[in-house]
C-alpha cells in the first residue's frame, strides 16, 4: 500500500442471541465509546464514518438515516456501504490514502433478533425472476453447494461436523461469544435436517452485536496513541457471479481472488508460513474448508487433513461466536487485532505478529473480502 | 493528491415502468459508458454500485444482484448507499478508489427500479420513518416535503407561484434530454391547478417515480489521457449527514448541504461559488428543493434563490444555469440514477457535448448535488475542465 494506514482503536459489544434490553443505537454507542477510548480520541477527532448495514436486516428503508447520532457523527461525512465490515474498512483505507482524511471510524452491527422471519427475509436476496419463483430458501442454496463441494473435495459429513465441534468448543473460551457449546460430531449429525446434507448445527446461529474500529493515517497513528497501532498491510475484495446458474459450486474463486490482491499488497508469498493467526468465514461448516482451500491451499479438498492444525478462528468463528451478518468481518478483525496486540485474553495465541481476517457475505453471494494485518 | 477524471458516460431512458430488470438497466448504462470512451471491461479495475432503497427493487443484497449487470464479474465491487444522495455520492466513492492509488480505473453504476414496488413506490417510503415514534402515524414522504416547503415559504416569504417556475423551467429544459420521462411545456397555472397531494405540494411540484440507470468511468490522469483529450476532473468532493431526528431541526435551510458544499469547494479551491460556478445541477425532486439547495450550495444568500429564478438567471441562457438537463422534475427521478444523470449533464456541458441543452460561454466549472435520507444528507461534486 502506498500510504500506510493502521487500526488505532477497537470496540464491540458482546454477541448475544437476543438483546431485548438495548436498542441497536445503544449497542453502537457502546461499541463506539469503547473504540474511541481505545484509540485515545473522542468522536470529535474522527473525521468521517463508514457504516455497513443492509436495509432488509435492520428493518427500515435507508438504513443510512439512522447511523450518525449514536456515533457522534452528526453533520459529518458519513456513508453507508451495504457490504461486509471489511469492505467498509477498504473504503476507509482508500479515503485516508487519497490524502483527504486522517481518522475514519468503521461501524457495523446486527440486531438479527429483531427479525421475525429471518429466512424469508434472507430469501429476498435470490434472483426475483429466475430463482424466487422456485420458492427455495437461502439455506437450500447452501445445501446444494455443500453437496457439490463435499463431492469434489472428497469430504464426508463427519469432516464438516468436526468443524462445528471445534468452533463451538473454542467459543467456550471466548466470553464475548453467544453460541459456545460442548458437543460431539454425533450431535451435529443427528441435528435437524435443514436441506441435506446441511443440518441445523452446520449453520451459524444469528446473534446481536456491534463493532467499531478506528482507522488512521500513519502520521496520526504514530502520534501519542495509548496502544500500539495494527497496520493494515493489504486488503482485497471480489465478487464472482451472483447467478446460481453460472457459478462454480465448489471453488470459492472469489476468496482466492480477494486473497491474491491482499497478499500482493502485503508482500505475502506463502500465507501458511507468513501469517500467524487466521479468522476465516465459517457461516456454514463446509464453508470453512472451502475457504481454507481457496485462501491457503490449491484445490478442493486440500484443507481436509491440515485445517485442524492451523491457528484458526480463535474467536470461535461464526459457528461459535454467532453470525452477525454485515458485522462478521468486523468481529474477525477485532479478534485479529486483539491477538496481535496480546489482549485476546483466554483465546490468546502466543507470538502472533501477522494475522488474516476473511469474510464472506453469505448465500447467495460470491463476495469475499480478505484483510492482512501486522503489528 | 492523485488527479481523477471522468472519461466516459452512459445513461438509459428514464421511464415509469421498464421492461428491463435492474440488471439489464445497469448493463445498458455501463456498456454505453464503456462504448463512449472506447474501453473494454478488462480495462476496468473495480466497480462501485449505487442504488437506493432495496424496498423498491424488492431485492436484498441488491449490490450483489446488480453486480454482473454492472460489469463487476470477478472484480472488486462494493455498493455505496446514502439514500437520495447516492447518485452524486457514487463518483465520490469511485473517486477514492482511484485517488488512493489502489486502482487506475473505476466504473460507477447508479441504478433504480422503482416500478417493482406495488401498488406504488410511494408506499415503500413509509419504512424510512422511525419505527417507534413516526411509523404509527402512517406518514408518507410527501408529508415531510410539505412540511419543509411550507417552512421555507413561510420563513422567506416565497410564494407557490414563484416556486412553480422551477417545474416550468425544468420540464421545458427536459424536452431536449433524450432520456426524459415526462418533459413538457407547462405554465405556472398548470402547476397551481394540478392535484393537491399534501398542501402546499401539488402533483406538478413533484418529480415522477422512475426506472433507469446511469454510469460513468473514472480514471487516473495518465490513463485518462489515453482515452480522451477532454477529461473532466473531479475537482472537489463533499458529503455531510445530519441527525436522524429531523423533527427537531429547522427545515428552512439545509445546513448539511452547506457543509458538504464547503468541503467540496475547499478541495476545489473555490472561494466564491456564486461567482466561480458556471453551471449547477442541484437536486430537484420537488420544485422548491432546487431553490433550497441553491442556497445550501452557497450560490446565493438564504431566501434569495427565488429572485434569481424569477429574473431568469437560472435559465440556460442566464448567468447561472441551474438544471439545464431538465432535472429530476423533467427527466425523471430514478433516485440513484438521477444524481448520476446530473453528473453526466455537467460532464457533457463542460465538454461542449450537451447538444441542444448546451449552455453558452464554454463553461469550465460546474457543481452537482444530491440529497436524501430524512432531510439529512448532502452530497456535492465539483467538476472542472482544463486543470485544477
Amino acid at each position: 500500500m502506498s500510504t500506510k494506514v493502521a487500526i488505532i482503536g477497537i470496540g464491540r459489544t458482546n454477541a448475544r442471541s437476543v438483546s431485548p434490553d438495548v436498542s441497536y443505537r445503544e449497542m453502537i454507542f457502546e461499541a463506539a465509546t469503547k473504540a474511541y477510548t481505545d484509540a485515545g480520541v473522542t468522536h470529535r477527532e474522527v473525521e468521517s464514518f463508514v457504516c455497513n448495514e443492509e436495509d432488509f436486516l435492520v428493518g427500515y428503508s435507508i438504513t443510512d438515516e439512522y447511523t450518525p447520532d449514536q456515533l457522534g457523527a452528526v453533520q459529518k461525512p458519513v456513508q453507508t456501504v451495504t457490504g461486509d465490515f471489511l469492505q467498509g474498512l477498504a473504503t476507509a483505507a482508500m479515503m485516508i490514502q487519497a490524502g483527504l482524511f486522517k481518522v475514519v471510524a468503521v461501524e457495523s452491527h446486527s440486531k438479527a433478533s429483531n427479525v421475525k422471519s429471518l429466512e424469508e427475509v434472507h430469501s429476498f436476496a435470490l434472483d426475483p425472476m429466475l430463482n424466487r419463483p422456485l420458492k427455495m430458501s437461502a439455506n437450500f442454496v447452501a445445501g446444494l453447494e455443500m453437496r457439490r463441494y463435499m463431492h469434489d473435495a472428497g469430504l464426508s459429513e463427519e469432516n464438516c461436523a468436526e468443524v462445528v465441534v471445534r468452533a463451538k468448543r473454542q467459543a467456550m473460551k471466548n466470553p464475548a461469544a453467544a453460541w459456545a457449546l460442548n458437543i460431539t460430531s454425533k450431535d451435529v449429525l443427528s441435528s435437524e435436517a435443514v436441506s441435506l446434507p446441511l443440518r441445523e448445527l452446520d449453520i451459524s446461529p444469528a446473534a446481536d452485536g456491534a463493532v467499531v474500529v478506528i482507522l488512521a493515517s500513519e502520521d496520526f497513528a504514530k502520534k501519542n496513541r495509548p496502544n500500539k497501532p495494527v497496520w493494515l498491510k493489504g486488503i482485497g475484495w471480489c465478487s464472482d457471479t451472483p447467478g446460481l446458474e453460472t457459478r462454480d459450486w465448489s471453488d470459492a474463486a472469489y476468496a482466492r481472488l480477494a486473497s491474491e490482491r491482499a497478499f500482493k499488497m502485503a508482500g505475502i508469498s506463502d500465507p501458511l508460513k507468513d501469517i500467524d493467526v487466521f479468522e476465516i468465514d465459517d457461516t456454514y461448516s463446509y464453508k470453512l474448508l472451502q475457504h481454507a482451500d481457496a485462501l491457503l491451499f490449491k484445490k478442493a479438498g486440500d484443507s481436509k487433513t491440515k485445517w485442524n492444525e492451523l491457528p484458526l478462528n480463535p474467536s470461535g468463528g461464526s459457528l461459535g461466536y454467532g453470525n452477525l451478518f454485515e458485522a462478521n468481518g468486523g468481529i474477525k478483525l477485532y479478534e485479529i487485532c486483539s491477538q496481535l496486540r496480546g489482549i485476546a485474553g483466554a483465546t490468546q495465541l502466543s507470538g502472533a505478529k501477522r494475522g488474516l481476517a476473511m469474510a464472506w457475505r453469505g448465500v447467495p453471494t460470491t463476495t469475499g473480502v480478505v484483510a492482512v494485518l501486522e503489528i | 493528491m492523485r488527479r481523477v477524471a471522468i472519461i466516459g458516460a452512459g445513461i438509459t431512458k428514464f421511464m415509469r415502468r421498464a421492461q428491463e430488470t435492474g440488471k439489464e438497466l445497469s448493463w445498458n448504462a455501463a456498456s454505453q459508458a464503456l462504448f463512449s470512451c472506447g474501453m473494454k471491461l478488462k480495462d476496468i479495475d473495480c466497480v462501485s454500485i449505487g442504488t437506493a432503497p432495496d424496498a423498491f427493487d424488492g431485492v436484498h443484497m441488491k449490490g450483489e444482484y446488480l453486480s454482473d449487470g454492472s460489469g463487476a464479474f470477478k472484480k472488486p465491487v462494493m455498493r455505496h448507499f446514502v439514500g437520495g444522495g447516492t447518485g452524486v455520492f457514487g463518483p465520490i466513492h469511485g473517486f477514492f478508489h482511484v485517488a488512493s492509488g489502489m486502482f487506475d480505473t473505476c466504473l460507477v453504476v447508479e441504478e433504480e427500479k422503482m416500478s417493482s414496488c406495488h401498488p406504488h413506490p410511494q408506499g415503500a417510503f413509509r419504512t424510512i420513518f422511525d419505527h417507534t415514534t413516526e411509523q404509527p402515524l402512517n406518514p408518507t414522504l410527501i408529508w415531510i416535503f410539505a412540511l419543509e416547503m411550507n417552512r421555507y415559504m413561510h420563513k422567506y416569504g416565497i410564494t407557490k407561484k414563484e416556486i412553480a417556475l422551477v417545474s416550468v423551467k425544468n420540464k421545458k429544459n427536459a424536452l431536449d434530454h433524450p432520456s426524459a420521462q415526462i418533459p413538457e411545456n407547462i405554465t405556472v397555472e398548470d402547476v397551481l391547478n394540478s392535484e393537491e397531494l399534501a398542501w402546499p405540494v401539488n402533483r406538478l411540484d413533484i418529480s415522477p417515480a422512475s426506472d433507469g440507470a446511469a454510469a460513468v468511468i473514472l480514471a487516473s490522469e495518465e490513463v485518462a489521457y489515453k482515452y480522451t483529450d477532454k477529461p473532466v476532473w473531479v475537482s472537489g468532493v463533499g458529503w455531510n449527514l445530519d441527525t436522524s431526528y429531523w423533527a427537531t431541526r429547522d427545515l428552512c435551510y439545509p445546513e448539511y448541504v452547506e457543509k458538504a458544499a464547503r468541503m467540496a469547494y475547499n478541495m476545489a479551491g473555490i472561494k466564491e461559488p456564486s461567482k466561480e460556478i458556471q453551471v449547477a445541477e442541484p437536486y430537484d425532486p420537488f420544485s422548491y428543493k432546487e431553490l433550497h439547495h441553491m442556497e445550501g450550495l452557497q450560490l446565493c444568500g438564504k431566501g434569495e434563490a427565488a429572485k434569481l429564478l424569477v429574473d431568469g438567471v437560472t435559465q440556460r441562457t442566464g448567468n447561472l444555469p441551474c438544471c439545464p438537463s431538465g432535472g429530476a422534475l423533467g427527466v425523471g427521478n430514478p433516485i440513484a440514477a438521477t444524481g448520476m444523470m446530473k453528473i453526466i449533464e455537467l460532464f457533457l456541458q463542460l465538454r461542449d457535448e450537451a447538444g441542444k441543452r448546451q449552455i453558452p460561454g464554454r463553461p469550465k466549472v460546474g457543481v452537482a448535488q444530491a440529497w436524501g435520507d430524512l432531510m439529512q444528507v448532502g452530497t456535492v461534486v465539483v467538476l472542472k475542465r482544463d486543470g485544477k
